[in-house]
């Protein structure tokens, strides 16, 4: 009788515990697409609608899409767009070698100065990107790198430690008996490095890549410092173009800053394992 | 013939093992390591030289004004300046919430529930939108009469009664916190599905056998495993919300009593040019950052003194990787040994 009692109750505990997940999860993930949804809905409407109505009200027609059109050549996001694409991949490939360069000599030869340039980057790591910027940008102006999009990369380039910590990583956990019997085999660093490591570390360049690529498509304070010129602006700050005379007209806003995510989004979906490891992995180097 | 004798051994030594470790060491640092002088290292001391100075950017080196410590004075004596590192209790409070919203689903999200993923993306994937996109979004967002209003106003509020939530100086700050935790909790939620993903099923199992509730499991199994990540997400969190920038940069431009320190440092350094004043706010503020970092990193190894499993299991690593490279060693050696031999 007693455990009869005891079950009915832990079962109506189990219920109520139940409920409370999902009604939590439900507010949340609400909450979490509100601003987003609110976004769209305002996007796909015309210049009178969004006067006329609430904004939370739904669109007359879900197939206006005249907003993104106008959004997109008025703030010339087919450039933006180019000129991200030309960061990244620039920006990608240079870390990537050079990354995994650091890594190779820091993992595979002892030297003096090994540990101090290890710390030197643990170090590095604590600085916030916007306090340096005081002084960067005069460096950057001096060496003539404020307005070109070469400055721009090779200052992107700099500034990563979480990549090396990833490569490191990887590196070490790769055994050195590998390296061993290719310099049996009359290999030189150079081959080891470029035929047998780097394939090995494919992985952990897949991570640093999402990672670094996320960081580098969403970077807008460098960009808006260093890359003024027009011409020059990347997808982020091609938003800016809507500051100023357009700042009340949502609708078309809203479909310019849905354009500049698009691209996290199809990334997102495509690769969410990826991205959910690299982001886990990115933080156990503490 | 002296000259061949002289060119010959170092040709040779550039062939040795010896000599091609040398030279590729050389090789491969010399771009990061230029980068990480050119960028980090050399601003870094240009900041601590500028501090002493009344200079604007284009000021001539020659005509830069030395000032002593004046700058220093300026930077606690200015209520905009040090009186805006009171704001960072807002973040702080708001990093706190954001951790255990995130360890709450987190703790959900790991076990099977009926649209899980769906909702583990919905709250990721903020982190993966720009800020100024972010900017844009809350902007509209929290205009009067729109989004957050309207939905307030389903649920019977009126609009009388309800904030300008970006204007009122009651109200604003948490708006931006707001924005943050939305912002960022999904981000730290991924870090502890993770982390709690890799304990071992058959712990659970175990515990259920026993007759464990749910927070008995979450007490001793779940927590002790993701331990290490969340002191060091609160610790990150401190430091981060000192250096809050980002909301109040994108959404309000730091207006309306919402200018964080880095705010106010990136105006006085970009819109007013005065680079010294800046450059001061800008060393103290990382000195805070260091102390900071010092005083929990003797706090984190105080907490984790008593080795719990997961630094045993590190430990053991670690020792495990030190007999393995000793071992290499001493094969090399021989190996050596062999060879000359």
């Amino acid at each position: 009788m007693e455990t009869a009692i005891k079950n009915t109750k832990t079962f109506f505990f189990a219920i109520l515990l139940n409920i409370i997940k999902y009604a939590t999860l439900l507010l949340f993930g609400f909450a979490c697409v509100l601003p987003l949804v609110s976004c769209f809905i305002t996007a796909l409407k015309t210049e009178e609608e969004y006067k006329s109505t609430n904004v939370m009200t739904l669109p007359e027609n879900f197939f206006n899409f005249d907003n993104f059109v106008k959004a997109f050549t008025t703030a010339n996001m087919g450039r933006a767009f180019l000129n991200s694409l030309i960061v990244m991949l620039v920006v990608l490939v240079i870390s990537v070698i050079v990354g995994t360069q650091l890594a190779f000599v820091l993992t595979r030869f002892t030297f003096p100065g090994n540990t101090l340039i290890r710390n030197l980057y643990l170090f590095a790591s604590l600085l916030p990107s916007v306090a340096m910027q005081v002084t960067v940008y005069n460096i950057m102006s001096s060496l003539g790198f404020v307005n070109h999009l070469y400055g721009y990369i090779i200052m992107m380039c700099g500034t990563d430690v979480i990549s090396i910590y990833i490569f490191i990583q990887f590196m070490e956990n790769i055994s050195v008996s590998l390296d061993e019997s290719a310099i049996i085999d009359g290999a030189s660093y150079w081959k080891i490095y470029w035929q047998i490591l780097l394939p090995l570390l494919k992985p952990a360049v897949i991570t640093a890549c999402i990672l670094k690529g996320v960081g580098v498509y969403n970077e807008y304070y460098c960009a808006n410092l260093y890359l003024q010129n027009k011409n020059l602006h990347t997808v982020a700050t091609s938003l800016y173009t809507f500051v100023g005379p357009m700042g009340s007209q949502y609708n078309l806003i809203c479909a310019g800053v849905i354009i500049s995510f698009l691209p996290a989004l199809i990334v997102f979906l495509l690769c969410q394992k990826q991205i959910y490891s690299g982001i886990t992995a990115g933080a156990v180097k503490g | 013939m002296t000259d061949v004798t002289i060119t010959q051994p170092r040709r040779n030594f550039w062939r040795t093992r010896k000599g091609q470790q040398i030279a590729i060491t050389l090789l491969f640092l010399v771009v990061p390591l230029t980068l990480l002088v050119v960028f980090t290292y050399f601003p870094f001391a240009e900041m601590v030289k500028f501090s002493f100075y009344k200079m604007k950017y284009t000021t001539p080196v020659e005509k830069r004004v030395y000032v002593g410590l004046r700058n220093y004075v300026d930077v606690f004596k200015r209520e905009d300046c040090f009186g805006a590192l009171k704001l960072s209790v807002y973040y702080m409070v708001g990093a706190l919430l954001q951790l255990v919203i995130a360890l709450y689903f987190a703790t959900i999200l790991s076990f099977k529930v009926k649209g899980g993923n769906l909702f583990k993306g919905l709250m990721f994937f903020p982190y993966l939108i720009n800020g100024i996109a972010i900017g844009f979004i809350f902007k509209f967002f929290y205009t009067r009469g729109f989004v957050l209003d309207t939905v307030l106003m389903w649920l019977g509020a009126s609009q009388e009664n309800l904030p300008y939530w970006l204007k009122d100086q009651s109200v604003n700050n948490w708006s931006l916190v707001a924005t943050s935790v939305w912002r960022y909790f999904g981000q730290n939620m991924v870090l502890f599905i993770g982390a709690i993903m890799s304990v071992d099923d058959s712990l659970y199992e175990a515990a259920a056998l026993d007759g464990a509730n749910k927070w008995q499991m979450f007490k001793h199994i779940i927590l002790p495993s993701i331990k290490t990540i969340v002191t060091l997400n609160i610790i990150l969190s401190i430091t981060g919300s000192l250096s809050a920038f980002e909301q109040p940069y994108v959404i309000t431009s730091g207006a309306n009593g919402t200018g964080t320190y880095f705010v106010i440092m990136n105006e006085i350094a970009h819109t007013s040019q005065k680079v010294g004043l800046a450059s001061a706010m800008a060393v103290v503020l990382l000195l805070i950052i260091f102390a900071c970092t010092i005083l929990q990193k003797l706090f984190f190894t105080y907490i984790f003194r008593d080795a719990n499993s997961e630094d045993e299991s590190y430990k053991a690593k670690r020792a495990r990787i030190k007999a393995e490279k000793l071992q290499r060693k001493e094969l090399k050696k021989a190996g050596k040994g062999g060879a000359r031999a």
